[in-house]
This record gives C-alpha cells, sequence and structure tokens, in this order.
C-alpha cells in the first residue's frame, strides 16, 4: 500500500514555548489525585527545543474507513441511542497555520454517562452499539470530522456528589514531538462547568478555550445531527525574524 | 495573528480503549503498541520496562508511556515507508494496567547516539489519571557511562538528580532489558523536562 502521509514541511529552527499560562499547574489540590501525582520540583528547560524531532510517523492505512464514525465503528445490531453529533473543528498552530495529516484521537463515555473501560463501575448502562473510540487525519486545511453521540454526565470520586460535565477526551501529535496535547472538549452552557476541578484547572481566560461552539451550519446534513465546532491550537515554528 | 494555545487536560482513567485498545483487549485497532522494532530491525534488541510510582511510593496503574528514539544508528524515522522496510517504527506506547505488577514495557533496540556528543537515549512523554499536562523525560542507559560523562543534558543537572534518568541493564530471556522507574515525587523525583 502506498498510503503515506504527505511529504513534512521543512524542519523548524525553534518551536514556540510551552505556555503555562494557558496550561493547569501540575498540582492542583482541587482536582485531588494530582496531589501525589504532579510532579513538584521545577522542570529543567532542555538547552535545545528539540524543534528537529518530529512526531511519530503514521499513515492513512493505521486509519480504518469507519474510525471517525463513532455511530458506526463500533455497531452489532443497530445505531447507538443518544443525541447524534458532529464534532469538527480544525487544528492550527499559534501562527494561524493549519496542521494538516495530523493524527487526532478521541475518546469518550455514551449517551448515558458510561465508558466502556473496564474500570468505570457507573451504574448506568453499556450500550452495544457504542465504544466511543474514534480517530481520524485532519485534511490539508487542518480539519478534522467526527459523527458520534453526546457524550453524559457522569459521577466520580473526588468530591461529594461530583459529576464531570459532558466531556470528549482529544489527544494529538501536531507536526513535532514537542506539540503533544491530551485534552477534553467541553459543550457550551453546561452548568456542571463551573463545579468541576478539571475544566477549572486551568487558567481563567484559557479555559474557555476548551468549550466547543455550537454550529449548526457544520453538519451540512439539516436535521441530520447537531454541530459542535472546537478548533485547538498547538505549538509549532516559531516565527524567525527576517534577515536574522 | 497570533493564536493562543489549547490548554491540556488529564488523559483520565479511562483511555484504555481509545489510546491502547489491542493491549487492554478492547475490539479496536491500535495505531501504537509496545511493539517499536520487529524481529528484522537492525540493532540490539532489548526490553525497556519499568513502573510509575507517585508521591507515596505506590505503583501507578493509570499511566499511559510514550516513547520516541531513533534507530541503532541514532536516524529517527522520517517516513512510513521507511519505517516498514527497516521493521522499526520509532514510537511506541504502552499502559500500566495490564501486567500485575504495574509495569509498562517496549520491545525496540538500544539506539545510537543522534548527535555528536549526545549520549544514546529515548525521549518519553508520561501522562496518567492525576496529571493535567503531560511531562517529558529521558531514558539514558548505563552500560554508556562514558558517553553519558559527556552528555551536555546531563551535565547540566545536580548530579545527584542524574540517576534519576539512567536506565539499569538487566537479563533478560532471549537478550537484554533496561529497567527505567518513574518516580512522580519524592527525594527521588525522576528529572522532567520543559522542551
Amino acid at each position: 500500500m502506498a498510503a503515506v502521509v504527505s511529504p513534512q514541511p521543512p524542519v523548524a529552527e525553534r518551536l514556540t514555548p510551552r505556555d503555562w499560562a494557558s496550561h493547569p499547574p501540575y498540582v492542583y489540590p482541587a482536582y485531588k489525585s494530582t496531589i501525589k501525582r504532579g510532579p513538584t520540583k521545577p522542570l529543567v528547560p532542555l538547552a535545545r527545543a528539540l524543534a528537529q524531532r518530529r512526531a511519530p510517523v503514521y499513515g492513512h492505512e493505521d486509519i480504518g474507513p469507519l474510525d471517525h464514525d463513532l455511530t458506526q465503528n463500533a455497531a452489532k445490531n443497530g445505531e447507538p441511542l443518544g443525541e447524534r453529533i458532529v464534532v469538527t473543528g480544525r487544528v492550527l498552530d499559534e501562527g494561524g497555520r493549519p496542521v494538516a495529516n495530523t493524527l487526532v484521537e478521541i475518546w469518550q463515555a455514551n449517551a448515558a454517562g458510561r465508558y466502556v473501560h473496564k474500570v468505570d463501575q457507573h451504574h448506568a448502562p453499556l450500550d452495544p452499539n457504542f465504544l466511543g473510540a474514534g480517530r481520524c487525519l485532519t485534511d490539508a486545511q487542518g480539519r478534522y470530522r467526527f459523527l458520534t453521540v453526546k457524550p453524559g454526565a457522569y459521577p466520580w470520586g473526588n468530591h461529594p456528589n461530583g459529576w464531570r460535565p459532558n466531556h470528549i477526551h482529544f489527544s494529538l501529535f501536531g507536526e513535532y514531538f514537542a506539540s503533544r496535547l491530551v485534552t477534553q472538549m467541553f459543550f457550551p452552557g453546561d452548568p456542571l462547568l463551573a463545579l468541576d476541578p478539571i475544566y477549572q484547572s486551568a487558567p481563567e481566560g484559557a479555559r474557555e478555550r476548551l468549550v466547543s461552539q455550537l454550529n449548526l451550519d457544520a453538519v451540512g446534513e439539516p436535521g441530520f445531527a447537531l454541530g459542535f465546532e472546537f478548533d485547538i491550537v498547538l505549538r509549532g515554528a516559531a516565527e524567525t525574524p527576517m534577515g536574522r | 495573528m497570533t493564536l493562543k494555545q489549547t490548554p491540556s487536560q488529564t488523559v483520565g482513567p479511562y483511555f484504555a480503549y481509545g489510546l491502547t485498545p489491542e493491549q487492554y483487549g478492547y475490539d479496536y485497532k491500535s495505531p501504537f503498541g509496545p511493539a517499536i522494532a520487529g524481529p528484522e530491525a537492525r540493532g540490539e534488541h532489548i526490553r525497556l520496562t519499568g513502573r510509575v510510582f507517585d508521591g507515596d511510593g505506590v505503583p501507578v496503574n493509570d499511566a499511559m508511556i510514550e516513547i520516541l528514539q531513533p534507530d541503532a544508528e541514532g536516524r529517527f524515522v522520517a517516513s512510513v515507508s521507511e519505517a516498514r522496510a527497516s521493521d522499526f517504527r520509532g514510537f511506541g506506547r504502552c499502559g500500566t494496567g495490564t501486567h500485575a505488577s504495574l509495569h509498562f514495557w517496549f520491545d525496540t533496540v538500544k539506539p545510537g547516539a543522534a548527535a555528536p556528543g549526545e549520549a544514546p537515549h529515548i525521549d518519553v512523554i508520561v501522562t496518567m489519571r492525576g496529571m493535567l499536562s503531560h511531562a517529558f523525560t529521558r531514558v539514558y542507559f548505563d552500560d554508556e557511562a562514558e558517553a553519558n560523562a559527556r552528555d551536555p543534558v546531563l551535565a547540566a543537572l545536580p548530579p545527584e538528580r542524574r540517576a534519576t534518568l539512567v536506565a539499569r541493564r538487566e537479563a533478560h530471556p532471549g537478550g537484554a532489558a533496561y529497567r527505567f522507574d518513574i518516580r512522580m515525587q519524592g527525594p527521588k523525583e525522576t528529572v522532567f523536562f520543559d522542551l
């Protein structure tokens, strides 16, 4: 099979730094598990920004034909229950350049708020037609698109009667080893956001970027599904001053 | 145009069926797994293994470790066709929740030095439930003492912290294994990098 990711753009001289004003701290006591798991010593800066170190390689053949369609990729005898939604957006770098051909992996609870994961003991039904995992590659404009059902909220043991807001987990590489991002997408207007220590752990002014926007035009097929738009911004090549 | 980075969030406890489905026995293909080098790959075949410990010294059962490395000649894989031709992927992913002792493992080859003056090493991404942002670290090798002594990254660290990045060679059926434990906190906290 000759399906290989298109030639990569030239290597950057240096990357934009990890913007710690946008990311949560390692230890955020309201999210209790961070207290024993977050590194406590200052990070050691690497002299070289590892700009030449690329993300891992993968090809189109690593993506199954239904991997982007969570309403079909695990269907056994019908369609999954729940509100059908399209989740789409662009992967960009801080300069607004699209990140093309990059892998986007997602996973989520089903419409009842239950994960397929064996460790999840929440007393809500599994859906025999829904796994909740998907992946795709972005197109030349950096756009990804998934068809799925809206995940339900679910309780967790962090604090009394704590409930996670509806969310979808995202994992991305971008072009570089250093542009790795694992994050979560939320839904607009969710009253649980104000009570969720994971969402709240991202600094004010930054956490709002984790909330998708309702976009009924994103679907392209009226009456079929709700559409949510979620753009993702990764580290990328730093601008090099001309004539430097 | 200047956009702001999307904030990181935790991978949570339930990543297994999305990111490491084959390892955890889910009926879904994994794009990456613990096998980095196949039998045809050139170089010394090794197993890299270790555990992740929290601040109480308890092994973590829901961490995900990813590693990126060059081949035995110090070259990074540049394309899928190259990876296929050399039987070497250069990247792997393993969760800590499927083995009874909660260790991760990678079957790979010992990397060559990627640049003059650098000691051979593997770059590592650590993430888990309870980490809101991933952390970067590195694996060096204890049988490369001379190269390690010259490595600029190791040299810049306080001497007492260097050992946290050096994997120990052990006997392993059919070849060599290196043990690399990751300590999130405490007096022997692993060195994590900002890069």
